[in-house]
């Protein structure tokens, strides 16, 4: 890779990423897709759900399925409410020996949009506990505070809601959230549906993106994560170089002067 | 006496410890964590707790998800 090539370290609660990619495991048709996904995106780290063991004797680890170089990051998935969301975090904590947690504390069957309220107060009680919160939370630059003064390593706003594919809805809060917040982490999580997608997000400045639908529903998965690799990396370099000035009106780039009359 | 796991009553003898019925139960004892009424109990006490008539239990494990 040539020096201009190289993007800026991604820290991340004290550990450094090669990837600004973080993807998913939901919703593969089958194990050797994923896994193969997972090794086309070059992720670090992968998210997975909490859920109840099944009593009928066949318990397998579906995490004996994922790279074990990946960081296993779980979530709280499912949870309508704050105690239902800090007691899977423990869980979770207590079975995989990881303070690190996406917590996600859902206000819509529907819309699967989070409760950020519930978030704000889970978050607390999570990291007075000790834990690594990454938030999923709407993208709304005053809670981003609100979680970040609670302790937060990071925050992550939605590009829209999950599974839904429709991309960054609402640039312009991502973009105010990113210059409000110049030293936060920003993950863009839920709502990225394509590459462009993930470019204009890494472009309006997120440090990352989180994604799963995108990927684990596309007939090729592997094709497609590879796509997003390549998209992050495209977008955070635009956001390093920073862009040209928007302009309504046309600029010449040849010279003006000097054409034959 | 009667216990809840995963919301399922499940009957099991008096006095019964939580290690016991995680044998019963054919649970792995790596990557599961139990809740006993709202308590984690971490894997190390797991076969000194006692179970109680009407306790009630979580065990989790770890599915794909986004």
């Amino acid at each position: 890779m040539t020096e201009s090539s190289k993007t800026e370290k991604f820290l991340l609660a004290g550990k450094e990423f090669r990837s600004r990619l973080i993807i998913g495991t939901g919703k593969y048709r089958n194990h050797d897709e994923m896994k193969a996904a997972h090794l086309a995106s070059g992720a670090e780290m992968v998210t997975v759900a909490v859920n109840r063991v099944p009593l009928d004797g066949k318990v397998e680890s579906f995490l004996d399925h994922l790279d074990p170089s990946m960081q296993i990051l779980p979530n709280t998935a499912g949870c309508y409410d704050t105690d239902h969301a800090v007691r899977t975090a423990r869980l979770a904590r207590e079975a995989l020996q990881t303070d690190w947690i996406k917590l996600e504390v859902i206000g819509d069957e529907v819309t699967l949009l989070p409760d950020n309220e519930q978030t704000l107060e889970a978050a607390k009680i999570l990291v007075s506990e000790g834990f690594k919160v990454l938030p999923y939370f709407s993208d709304d630059l005053i809670v981003a505070r609100k979680l970040l003064d609670a302790g937060c390593p990071a925050v992550m706003p939605l590009a829209a809601p999950i599974g839904s594919g429709m991309g960054v809805q609402n640039p312009s809060n991502l973009r105010i959230m990113r210059e409000q917040l110049p030293d936060a982490v920003i993950i863009v999580d839920a709502g990225v549906g394509v590459p462009s997608d993930a470019a204009v997000a890494m472009e309006l400045g997120a440090d990352a993106i989180l994604m799963n639908t995108a990927i684990a529903e596309s007939p090729d998965p592997s094709k497609m994560a590879l796509g997003m690799k390549l998209a992050v990396q495209a977008g955070r370099m635009a956001y390093e170089a920073g862009r040209m000035p928007k302009r309504l009106y046309a600029s010449a780039s040849s010279p003006v002067e000097g054409a034959i009359k | 006496m009667k216990v809840f796991v995963n919301g399922e009553v499940k009957q099991v003898p008096d006095g019964i410890g939580l290690g016991e019925l995680l044998e019963r139960l054919s649970m792995p004892d790596k990557r599961v964590a139990v809740e006993l009424n709202r308590e984690v109990i971490p894997k190390t006490r797991w076969a000194g707790t006692p179970l109680a008539d009407e306790d009630k239990l979580e065990i989790i494990h770890f599915v794909g998800g986004g």
